[in-house]
């Protein structure tokens, strides 16, 4: 019968890669880090769920997004929205001239809380907040764009005209965002202190939790048809016009749903480092973004995964002793995984590593890629690994 | 799509009506004042010189290009307002002229993408390969000669096998209305003799529309030839009267 007649929609060595990044992350960095690294290691990993999300929408479905940071923004703001209304009740804030508003909009000369924060005063609705505020945006332009048939490199100029247009606004809306310093001093999520180590160590550890589940969602929906589709569209989007699909549509979902795994990081990152501010939303950040899903393999779910922490602590590390040359160093790095090594980190463990280790380490999938011993067809014509659309 | 429940509530005389349909890129008339009409079951075969507007009457027809002017009505339903994927599920498939296949994919991904059903994004989503699915994947590739390709990726396939997979998800989608773009088109001598054994087992239930430049398999398969020169039909009916015509002779035929 069928190799790819399987009911379950993790593989074995699907499972096994999972369970290997869960150990890494739960057992091996918390007992060998101490607490300052840790923490550094949890603000990586909110970096993560965008470079998730690239994956599925640039890897998969061939829609490159320069503007993520817009999403992760969203995210981390509709967080730090919560958080500041909490730090600011009218005992904290009695030396204001309005006594219970976030002190940036009292001193911008705001003197009530404007109808855009009122929602923020609740937990839940902040949380269906992050992820739907996110997704809407991400709706509103993806349907814009995708119902003409915008895509490719001019939607990727769009959405880095978005991240800029984004930076901007917030900026310059100084009383109800809190300008270029974001929104800052935020103390307490419903009573508990996060500042506090302890608490940080738990917030990773939830952290890490999230992660592993928008893991899961991310392989669900590799491995539904949803997924194949995708992959299809890359490849001939017209073929699967014309095989009754309403392509706008599958376009419109994937990018909603790397928005709102965006933005789950976005909160965490509020959450982990207790502020948000512009510098996490426009071009730059963005694009350094794709770079992490890029050095990662952007056809692996777990390879962004370890290229995001990857090129971040190569960040940390080089730019704590030769800040100046980092941003040649990642440059470099794009340029490198561009012209040698297109699919990543992955890529290099799926042609030279994986094949040695046997099928439940990936060894099957690449085993799959290559022609049978006695192909009828012509041979194939590129002869690079395909690192999967498995 | 059922196909046996629409042919008997069907009493119309032709499945694909096009009339008065003009195209013009930028004034250049593509197609002009082009009509004609095609029966259940029929094969019809469009020749013409380079240039004549072939592919774009197929395009048209499939919604790809829009008309300026005219209509196209596929049993009784108006074409040219449709989406494209409307038109495809309303039982039009198109074959595309280069093989347009999934080469990221393997042939069995290919054939049940092209299975119609889960076509929206949450069917997509829930879609299940049950079944139904795997044995009409089955049949479907037994038929186009690649049942034991199946697990194969497509980019693996040689040309005329990837011919082969594109009209097997034609076939799975079971449209009422065939349309092939030069399926023979850069295919070996034994090659063309399967497409042809092929195209004679799957018009059964179905009206199919070829484009063809190769003569002795349009005199193979053809029911009626329609003749296309300058975005205008210079000729339409047999292939032996099609050839006898001094017209035809005169700008196609006799180069």
């Amino acid at each position: 019968m069928l190799k790819s007649d399987r009911t379950f929609f993790l593989r074995p060595q699907d499972m096994i890669g999972i369970a290997v990044l869960a150990f890494l992350l739960i057992v091996v960095l918390p007992l060998t880090l101490d607490n300052f690294r840790l923490q550094f290691v949890g603000k990586y990993l909110t970096y993560a769920f965008v470079a998730l999300g690239l994956v599925l929408c640039w890897g998969y479905a061939g829609i490159l997004s320069l503007g993520q940071g817009v999403f992760f923004g969203l995210g981390g703001y509709c967080m730090a929205m919560f958080l500041k209304l909490e730090a600011s009740s009218v005992e904290a804030t009695k030396i204001q001239t309005t006594p219970g508003i976030p002190d940036f909009m009292d001193w911008n000369q705001i003197t009530a809380l404007p109808y855009m924060w009122q929602p923020f005063n609740s937990l839940t609705l902040t949380l269906i907040a992050v992820i739907m505020v996110p997704a809407l945006f991400a709706f509103i332009v993806g349907f814009a764009m995708f119902k003409r048939r915008v895509g490719g490199v001019y939607f990727a100029i769009i959405t880095q005209a978005l991240a800029a247009i984004m930076t901007i606004l917030i900026i310059g809306q100084q009383g109800y965002t809190g300008g270029i310093n974001g929104i800052t001093d935020l103390r307490t999520l419903n009573g508990w202190d996060i500042r506090t180590d302890s608490a940080k160590t738990i917030l990773y550890f939830v952290c890490v939790g999230l992660l592993i589940a928008c893991i899961l969602i991310a392989y669900f929906v590799k491995s539904s048809k949803l997924g194949r589709i995708l992959v299809a569209m890359r490849d001939k989007e017209d073929r699967v016009r014309f095989s009754g699909y309403d392509v706008a549509n599958f376009k419109v979902f994937v990018f909603c749903l790397a928005a709102s795994l965006s933005a789950i990081g976005g909160a965490m990152f509020t959450l982990q480092v207790g502020f948000m501010s512009p510098s996490f939303v426009g071009i730059v950040p963005s694009i350094e973004m794709v770079i992490y899903a890029a050095v990662g393999g952007r056809l692996s779910i777990l390879g962004a995964i370890y290229g995001t922490l990857l090129v971040n602590w190569a960040k940390t590390s080089f730019s704590e002793s030769f800040p100046e040359l980092w941003l040649f160093g990642l440059g470099g790095l794009f340029i490198a995984v561009v012209l040698i090594f297109p699919n990543g980190i992955a890529g290099l463990w799926q042609s030279y590593i994986a094949p040695h280790l046997g099928p439940l380490f990936g060894g099957a999938a690449k085993r799959r890629a290559s022609p049978p011993a006695t192909p009828p067809a012509a041979p194939p014509s590129g002869t690079a690994a395909p690192a999967a659309a498995e | 799509m059922n196909t046996a429940v629409i042919t008997d509530t069907m009493n119309k005389d032709f499945v694909l009506a096009v009339e008065g349909l003009t195209v013009s890129f930028d004034g250049f008339k593509a197609v002009n004042d082009l009509s004609f009409y095609v029966d259940e079951n029929e094969i019809r075969v469009i020749i013409g010189p380079n240039g004549a507007g072939k592919t774009t009457v197929l395009d048209l027809i499939c919604g790809r290009t829009r008309a300026t002017t005219g209509s196209i009505r596929f049993k009784d339903r108006e074409l040219t307002k449709m989406k494209e994927h409307e038109i495809v599920r309303a039982g039009v498939g198109r074959k595309f002229q280069n093989p347009s296949i999934y080469e990221d994919l393997t042939v069995f991904e290919n054939l049940e993408i092209s299975y119609p059903k889960g076509r929206s994004v949450p069917g997509a989503l829930t879609f299940r390969r049950d079944r139904a699915v795997k044995e009409r994947v089955q049949e479907i590739a037994e038929t186009i000669f690649l049942a034991d390709q199946l697990d194969q990726r497509a980019e693996y396939l040689s040309h005329g096998q990837k011919q082969w997979l594109e009209i097997g998800m034609l076939l799975i989608q079971d449209p009422e209305l065939l349309m092939l773009d030069e399926p023979v088109a850069g295919m070996s001598v034994s090659e063309r003799k399967k497409t042809a054994e092929l195209l004679n087992t799957i018009i059964k239930n179905r009206s199919v529309i070829v484009i063809e430049h190769d003569m002795k398999f349009v005199e193979d398969i053809a029911h009626k030839v329609t003749v296309l020169h300058q975005g205008k039909i210079l000729s339409e009916g047999s292939m032996a009267k099609v050839q006898a015509d001094p017209k035809v002779i005169e700008v196609y035929l006799g180069h």
